[in-house]
């Protein structure tokens, strides 16, 4: 029986066939990069085809600190020219 | 329709072997995969059994001496290196013979070319396995090894000739399929560091044995769990 240890953690990332973007799927337990890969396609796409797997050990991902909440994501609420969120977008503008 | 029996019957006895994997297996993530596996393999003897008659009544209401399984698939399962060895001997096996009838265009070309991509990642799991058993830790390279000599004897059958497959117009050559078979496990066996059987390809049986209905003692049992229900109430649906 593996243990944790033996099996590191890795993060899944996956783009589906129409998508743009990779998003985060969940998480798998692999040997290495290469069964994590098959994992992931066995757990999170079903094998639909023409997809995109992004895989990535779970101690490669840094990630912010919650106590930084204030500084790091608070936006100055009352400068409205920081958001440009006044445009109009034209029709037949995909992907936006 | 011995040639789609034969190919049905390799499928679900397999499928079933790694069903009873379910829940057990070394990880949660290798659960899933053999899973999915076992879920093709069953796809396939649906597909090829429906051809011969009704797959239910092929499936559990056949005894032993009617299935045309090859032995090599009715191996219990053993370790996960044992199966694993299974796996390589069959799918590489399923991945070859499955592309060249989907290129001869006979009459289970179509299927075939369905069949031979869930079989290309049945082939790809497997060797992936070898090589990290294989090249893995003493112990799983031990393990890795005595799989592969155990079921060494079951691998001749799989080149003995199948009524109705290799005479249709398939264009089957049964003695190129053994060559590249051999060819690709004894690249997989040497790159995971392991040594290929030298012992015999068919063992006290007649190589093909499985094909004329005569199998190894596991099988009965396997049946009777696998039958056991359908026979009990017979007619019922579900």
């Amino acid at each position: 029986m593996s243990s944790s240890t033996d099996w590191p953690l890795w993060e899944v990332f996956v783009r589906s066939r129409r998508g743009l973007s990779h998003t985060h799927a969940g998480s798998l337990h692999a040997p290495d990069a290469e069964m994590a890969l098959r994992n992931a396609r066995d757990l999170y796409t079903r094998r639909s085809e023409g997809i995109s797997i992004w895989v990535v050990p779970s101690t490669q991902i840094t990630a912010s600190s919650p106590d930084e909440k204030d500084s790091f994501f608070e936006p100055a609420g009352d400068k409205p020219y920081r958001h440009p969120t006044f445009y109009e977008i034209p029709d037949g503008v995909k992907h936006l | 329709m011995s040639a789609a029996l034969a190919l049905g019957d390799d499928a679900l006895v397999l499928s079933h072997r790694l069903g009873e994997w379910a829940g057990h297996a070394p990880v949660l993530e290798e659960d899933v995969a053999l899973a999915n596996i076992a879920l093709d393999l069953l796809g396939q003897a649906r597909v090829l059994l429906s051809l011969v008659g009704d797959e239910d009544e092929l499936a559990y209401l056949r005894e032993e001496r009617a299935f045309r399984n090859l032995q090599l698939v009715e191996q219990p399962n053993g370790d996960f290196a044992h199966t694993i060895a299974r796996q390589l001997y069959f799918s590489v096996y399923q991945h070859l013979l499955y592309e060249r009838l989907a290129a001869g265009g006979g009459e289970f070309a179509d299927l075939a070319a369905k069949a031979v991509k869930e079989v290309a990642y049945h082939r790809d799991h497997a060797e992936q396995w070898v090589l990290r058993l294989g090249d893995g830790t003493d112990e799983s390279h031990r393990r890795m090894q005595a799989g592969l000599e155990a079921l060494w004897r079951f691998t001749g059958e799989m080149f003995q000739p199948v009524e109705g497959l290799d005479d249709t117009g398939s264009g089957l050559d049964r003695q190129e399929l053994e060559r590249t078979w051999l060819a690709a496990v004894t690249g997989t066996v040497e790159r995971a560091t392991l040594t290929l059987p030298t012992g015999p390809r068919s063992g006290a049986w007649a190589a093909g044995a499985g094909r004329q209905g005569l199998h190894t003692e596991p099988f009965g049992r396997m049946l009777a769990e696998m039958q056991h229900l359908h026979r009990s109430h017979p007619g019922a649906s579900w």
